[in-house]
């Protein structure tokens, strides 16, 4: 528990001080200058539907039945409601934050390195919980959230959560590797064919393998790194440019990789380590002993919506228990709703989905840093350094894959 | 010249001196540089607007910055993003990689374009001609992702290159070389056209009188053919260099690992959303652009166009 709870302190820490609503103990400058979030009154009661409405989504969370007609959760819901739904799958969490920002849609299941810099753009509404009557099954462990909520206020349903794997083919690596090692050894034996997951959040990745590798540098957070820490993952990645084949950001991309064996290990997600096993591709996913990054998602509803009512209808249908277990069978991860757990045995034909799943447990979680926005103010709490922001992340990105 | 028009107008103007229609056209007939200003209006404010404009626009944004959290524009200009191109190395190196692409491609599509063109021109049979130049350009109306796809699964690990080349892992793989080679493929016909038109314009005779002063293939093309087409391969030259320079799927899809500068353009729209980044970051090919067309009318081939 304690990691957990001190990331959620920390995030929390970090967030009263981004707020600047004082009362804590930090004085520290916040970054962008003590912001609050622009005032965006809830909806305040629910309305006829519109017609449709325009989500973005991760890979695997909007099914209409074409891939599988078992998971299919739009269909019943257009006949319901009457809200057609239209889908954009987004590949990262930066790619939904630039898609929030044109208006066009009015749902995203951002993941936690996107909700916070959604909320403080003014991008997205508080979420009235009280419309959304499923909202009252979801595990208490998910509610309120410093990545899905602001003093108290709901800025989103809680969907779903999991972390990101190490994949690799049983075919050519061996032995079957228990650690991140095998992707950041420089000597690696599997030169040109590893991946690593093409986004600035990855750092944490490498961050997070130092933690438990370089004890002297001290990184208590993977999204709380001060200028030496950042540059000990900076080189860290750079080294590991040198074996990798190539970066995916594209899931149907990654998984051909793997199938063709242009990639024989890297960072995956279980939605693509089904999709290669499904297409016969011969790998293995797991958590490694390190734990890993992982994302809890959140369906958030945007300030400029123009379906509002459709929108929290979806984000009603989205969370119930029928539709919210077959994302967790789909995508790979541990349901939100409690009562989800059924259903998604029955889906997956694994009696004990969510405890494979870990959907209530904490301790599993607790190995699991989920994505969070990298801010000057350190998310670990501490105040005598500044930590490098998101915008530096994204220029050491850059200069990482030169 | 001025007589007669005063001969023809004089009655016209008499008869309907207050006909706004007919005034305009006096004018317009007396002045030929507002005719010609006006008839060109159009067509220049499209240039300005549109053209110029959108580059005018690239070039104020470039000076603005992004709050790094918020992702909100902040519009006070500033050098602060020249100063990170400048003085960060990783985007020298992409810049310069960038321009080898260009220019491995375009070396590329000429050596293959040339001695094609010249066997569509001058050596097939006049009916085959028009067939020919068909079959250069149909890969052109197949949609550019399908084709990059396809590349993609070509040089996959144990795909039809790997085959050919002897096994898995003996195909050059994703990587530069799978990037120079698919870009080669895809803007071949853009240097194969030009050059076959200018080919097309070549007269018969001057080869033949070339054989008859007793050169050879190889004399001949030096001295007459070469010179006379030049301009046809930079015309083309200015395709290839000018899209492979600004291209970023291929690279994503083939490229493995490898950044151009169209990723790092496309990485702060769409990922980091900076688009000011992006577009000093875009400043970068448009500057090099212009050096080369200037280079090119250096060396007079475009005054024969």
């Amino acid at each position: 528990m304690r990691p957990l709870r001190a990331l959620a302190a920390a995030a929390a820490v970090g967030v009263l001080a981004l707020t600047a609503c004082g009362g804590g103990g930090t004085n520290t400058p916040a970054p962008g200058g003590g912001l609050k979030p622009p005032k965006i009154d809830k909806l305040a009661s629910l309305g006829a539907g519109e017609g449709e409405v325009n989500v973005i989504s991760w890979a695997g969370y909007v099914e209409n039945g074409t891939n599988d007609k078992n998971f299919d959760w739009v269909t019943g819901f257009q006949q319901q409601t009457g809200c057609k739904v239209n889908n954009k799958i987004a590949n990262t969490s930066d790619e939904m934050v630039t898609l929030m920002k044109s208006g066009d849609y009015d749902a995203v299941s951002a993941s936690g390195d996107a909700s916070l810099r959604l909320i403080y753009g003014g991008d997205v509404a508080p979420v009235n919980t009280d419309l959304v009557p499923n909202y009252k099954d979801i595990f208490d462990g998910l509610k309120l959230k410093p990545w899905n909520s602001v003093d108290g206020v709901a800025y989103g349903i809680p969907h779903g959560r999991g972390a990101n794997l190490l994949m690799w083919r049983t075919d050519v690596v061996t032995p079957a590797p228990t650690s991140w090692g095998v992707v950041f050894d420089a000597n690696s034996p599997y030169k040109g064919k590893v991946t690593a997951y093409d986004s600035p959040i990855y750092i944490a990745d490498a961050a997070l393998y130092l933690m438990k590798h370089k004890p002297e540098l001290n990184i208590k957070n993977p999204y709380a790194l001060d200028a030496t820490q950042f540059q000990a993952a900076v080189d860290l990645l750079k080294t590991q440019n040198a074996n990798i084949g190539e970066y995916w950001s594209d899931y149907t991309k990654s998984a051909q990789s793997f199938k063709s064996g242009n990639t024989v290990v890297g960072t995956t997600w279980q939605y693509i380590a089904n999709l290669v096993q499904a297409d016969k591709g011969a790998v293995q996913a797991i958590l490694p002993e390190e734990g890993s990054t992982g994302w809890s998602d959140t369906w958030m509803i945007s300030s400029k919506a123009k379906h509002p009512n459709c929108a929290y209808m979806w984000m009603n249908n989205i969370v119930s228990p029928d539709a919210n277990a077959g994302v967790a069978v789909w995508f790979g991860e541990a349901p939100s709703n409690k009562l989800a757990c059924p259903k998604a045995a029955e889906l997956s034909g694994d009696a004990n989905f969510c405890g494979t799943y870990h959907a209530s447990d904490e301790a599993y979680f607790d190995k699991v840093w989920y994505w969070n926005t990298p801010i000057t103010q350190c998310l670990d709490g501490r105040t005598n350094v500044t930590c490098k922001d998101y915008a530096a992340w994204t220029q050491a990105w850059i200069t990482i894959k030169g | 010249m001025s007589a007669p028009v005063s001969t023809v107008d004089k009655p016209a103007g008499a008869d309907a001196a207050g006909g706004p229609v007919r005034q305009v056209a006096a004018v317009l007939h007396r002045r030929a540089g507002v005719r010609l200003g006006l008839l060109l209006s159009a067509p220049m404010a499209w240039l300005v607007v549109a053209y110029l404009g959108s580059l005018a626009v690239l070039l104020f944004s470039s000076l603005w910055t992004v709050n790094s959290f918020t992702g909100e524009v902040i519009r006070q200009p500033s050098l602060a993003n020249f100063r990170i191109i400048f003085t960060e190395p990783v985007y020298r190196t992409v810049a310069v990689r960038s321009v080898g692409v260009a220019l491995a491609v375009t070396v590329i599509d000429m050596l293959i374009a040339l001695p094609m063109a010249f066997s569509m021109a001058k050596v097939a049979a006049p009916r085959f001609r028009a067939w020919l130049v068909i079959a250069i350009l149909t890969p052109l109306w197949a949609s550019y992702l399908v084709k990059a796809y396809s590349w993609r699964v070509m040089l996959a690990n144990g795909g039809p290159v790997d085959w050919l080349l002897g096994g898995p892992g003996h195909g050059p793989g994703y990587g530069l070389s799978a990037t120079v080679l698919v870009l080669s493929y895809l803007w071949l016909p853009y240097m194969i056209l030009p050059i076959y038109a200018g080919l097309e314009r070549l007269p018969n005779s001057l080869l033949e009188a070339s054989a008859d002063l007793g050169a050879r293939a190889g004399r001949t093309f030096r001295s007459v053919v070469l010179p006379m087409i030049v301009p046809s391969v930079i015309a083309g030259s200015i395709f290839t260099f000018s899209l492979s320079l600004g291209d970023y799927i291929t690279v994503q899809i083939v490229g493995g690992k490898t950044q151009l500068i169209g990723n790092l353009v496309y990485a702060n729209i769409g990922a980091a959303n900076n688009l000011p980044f992006a577009a000093a970051l875009a400043t970068i090919p448009v500057v090099i652009m212009i050096g080369y067309l200037v280079a090119v009318r250096r060396t007079g081939a475009l005054d024969q166009l």
